[in-house]
């Protein structure tokens, strides 16, 4: 969030020092409840900010796993073939995407990120494997020349949307929503509506653009399904066509995204990010991403397609360990965003100063909306963007996927499974009573399961 | 089943008969075809999907009704319907002619980055949603929430439009004659210039008709939405 004319935290008391005088916090009330309420009253307008929720909910970390022991057979580490390949879009494309790594890059647009994050990104999931994903913007040349498999979003506003790129594209993602706001559309302020931005959009440079929630031209899911048909006619049914959903009721979702012909479902939780929307959206709209993946495999199991019509699954995916637990509940893939941009160097202390002087600190800084990223990468400012090298970016990136990677096989290997696909939800239990009743594991040390039947 | 007839002229022409023909066959076919080819589709029977994609200069003429999204994503060439159309006509339609000799449904033309898309009868609610630089012409009626954020083109409606025309419009210029039921968040009528009056007639010829430019009103952008502001709370 944006400080407006709100004392900067050099001149409030250290935390320590407040606890030491005994003074109270409320806990209804605290210190980010109360700037908020001050930028309100001095401002008038609703909060904007970037990222996904940052309240804390139910999530991987309150999932554990069982390892082999009696019962189970580990495999060796570093002798035994763990594999991590994956297949999407088999279901009615010609060509699906064959993946070495089940970690891709979720859809960020152009736009909201520099071109040279864009490259970064393409680089390093090339170097490793895996697909990158256009945004709300359309494709750029340096995009598709750097990404291997290019999945391109096909999103209500329709920007620089046409049938070359359409027929370019390695996969097609049909968005419903994201993770972040559940039933909201695009948002990129003025300050990064650049010419070339602006170009790509057919819209007047400088303007607050606000997208369509809507897509033009369907409504509901048996709208879908003909649009779907259109899709794999215009590329004559050799692309897969993903549809993409942010997590508010995905077991009725995931059914009508199958029925209506996706080949992919991509399902984002609550902590997916965003380049811009309101922090009221963010904060409270849609669920954790714990909750919706059971709720997504159920759908998928039930209509005999698990594993036939793959599940994408992001929203705060940040180790090896949360692929794994995602791919334990039934994922067949996980797609990252944020936690690319940070190995790209977003939130680096490196700029503390410079985030200090936009009035946020490293580790906290989510004004994505502004344009003015000190590492380079939701901004188009020329002299910012340079900053980020997007063949060290890449490199970056492409270690932070193999460490991703990796992580998981550990894990895998562990639990006796000789692919990431083998990992099941035998293999978890549940530290807290929410995460068991979320994630439909047993609460660690009994086979108690909240409302299971 | 494609078969090729005698040429009458220099260009062979090409009958696919939807009553034997899956959709599927009529589009691979479309898309291996080469510049200059006219095609005729038999039977479309209302069915979806029909000519999507047409990625050469060919013209093809479909006689009957089509279902949704036809002549979806056009990039060039001629698609004529002797018909009604379903939703979402020309959807994206990129460049090329568009030509609906019967009414058409909802989102026509949605998207639409150019070419010319041209109904002889009405065509329902959104018309020209989002239209990024395609021109429309309508003969008669449009319905509610036509050229809704529409960013770029221009609609001309010989007939009368419905409510909430030009919603959060950008900068597509829309011409009607009739009258209009309501017009929609910063839209707001604009004055005629020649330069309105040239554009006009030249759409209007474009679309083979005869009405008289002068008879129109021209409506466009206030712009006063452009930028966030607290006072614009109440026309959201």
């Amino acid at each position: 969030m944006t400080t407006t004319s709100l004392p900067q935290d050099s001149v409030l008391p250290p935390a320590q020092h407040t606890e030491e005088l005994g003074l109270r916090e409320s806990a209804t009330f605290d210190r980010a409840t109360i700037a908020d309420i001050q930028r309100a009253a001095a401002t008038g307008v609703y909060d904007i900010r970037g990222w996904g929720a940052k309240r804390k909910v139910p999530h991987f970390d309150d999932l554990l796993f069982l390892g082999a022991s009696m019962s189970r057979y580990p495999l060796e580490g570093y002798r035994e073939k763990c594999d991590t390949d994956v297949v999407l879009g088999d279901r009615h494309a010609s060509k699906p995407l064959h993946l070495q790594t089940p970690v891709t890059i979720a859809g960020m647009s152009f736009g909201a990120l520099s071109a040279n994050a864009k490259e970064a990104l393409g680089r390093g999931a090339s170097e490793v494997g895996t697909s990158t994903t256009t945004g709300d913007g359309g494709m750029t040349p340096e995009e598709r020349g750097q990404s291997k498999h290019l999945v391109y979003q096909y999103l209500p506003s329709r920007y620089g949307m046409n049938p070359d790129d359409l027929r370019k594209a390695d996969a097609i993602e049909i968005v419903l929503g994201q993770g972040a706001k559940p039933g909201g559309g695009g948002m990129l302020l003025g300050q990064k509506i650049t010419e070339r931005v602006a170009g790509m959009r057919t819209l007047p440079v400088g303007i607050d653009q606000r997208s369509a929630s809507r897509h033009p031209d369907w409504t509901g899911p048996d709208d879908l399904e003909i649009k779907i048909g259109e899709l794999r006619e215009i590329t004559d049914w050799k692309t897969p066509i993903y549809v993409k959903i942010g997590a508010s009721r995905p077991y009725y979702d995931t059914a009508l995204a199958v029925k209506a012909g996706a080949d992919v479902v991509v399902v984002d939780g609550m902590q997916g990010g965003t380049a811009a929307t309101q922090q009221v959206f963010i904060e409270n709209v849609g669920i954790p991403t714990l909750a919706a993946i059971p709720q997504a495999v159920q759908a998928l199991q039930e209509l005999g397609m698990h594993r036939k019509v793959q599940l994408i699954v992001s929203g705060g995916i940040r180790t090896g360990a949360d692929v794994a637990k995602a791919m334990a509940l039934g994922a067949d893939a996980v797609a990252i965003g944020t936690a690319a941009l940070i190995a790209l160097g977003d939130n680096d202390p490196r700029y503390a100063s410079e985030y200090a002087a936009l009035g946020s600190a490293a580790g906290f800084y989510d004004d994505f909306q502004d344009g003015r990223d000190p590492a380079g990468i939701t901004t188009q400012d020329p002299e910012l963007s340079s900053r980020l090298d997007p063949v060290a970016g890449g490199r970056r990136l492409a270690n932070y996927l193999r460490v991703l990677t990796m992580e998981a096989q550990t894990i895998a290997r562990a639990c006796g499974k000789s692919h990431l696909h083998n990992l099941e939800p035998e293999d978890l239990v549940a530290l807290t009573i929410e995460a068991s009743a979320m994630a439909r594991v047993p609460l660690a040390g009994t086979n108690w399961i909240p409302g299971a039947k | 089943m494609v078969t090729l007839t005698a040429p009458e002229t220099t260009t062979p022409i090409a009958t696919i008969d939807l009553a034997d023909s899956p959709v599927r066959d009529l589009n691979q076919a479309l898309h291996e075809a080469t510049d200059g080819q006219s095609w005729t589709v038999a039977n479309p029977g209302g069915k979806h999907s029909l000519a999507v994609g047409i990625d050469a200069d060919i013209s093809v003429a479909i006689n009957g009704h089509a279902g949704y999204y036809a002549a979806g994503m056009h990039k060039t060439g001629t698609v004529t319907i002797s018909g009604n159309a379903g939703v979402g006509l020309a959807e994206n339609i990129m460049s090329g002619t568009v030509h609906v000799k019967g009414d058409v449904s909802q989102s026509a033309a949605a998207t639409g980055h150019g070419g010319l898309v041209v109904i002889d009868g009405n065509a329902g609610a959104r018309c020209g949603i989002s239209m990024k630089g395609v021109d429309i012409v309508v003969g008669g009626n449009i319905g509610h929430m036509s050229a809704f954020m529409a960013q770029a083109g221009r609609l001309v409606v010989c007939g009368d439009a419905g409510e909430a025309l030009g919603d959060s419009v950008y900068e597509a210029r829309i011409y009607v004659k009739g009258s209009v039921a309501s017009l929609g968040a910063d839209c707001i009528e604009k004055p005629m210039k020649l330069e309105h009056l040239d554009e006009l007639a030249g759409l209007l010829a474009a679309a083979g008709r005869s009405e008289d430019p002068a008879d129109f009103k021209r409506y466009g952008s206030a712009r006063n939405l452009y930028h966030f502001s607290v006072h614009n709370s109440a026309s959201y």
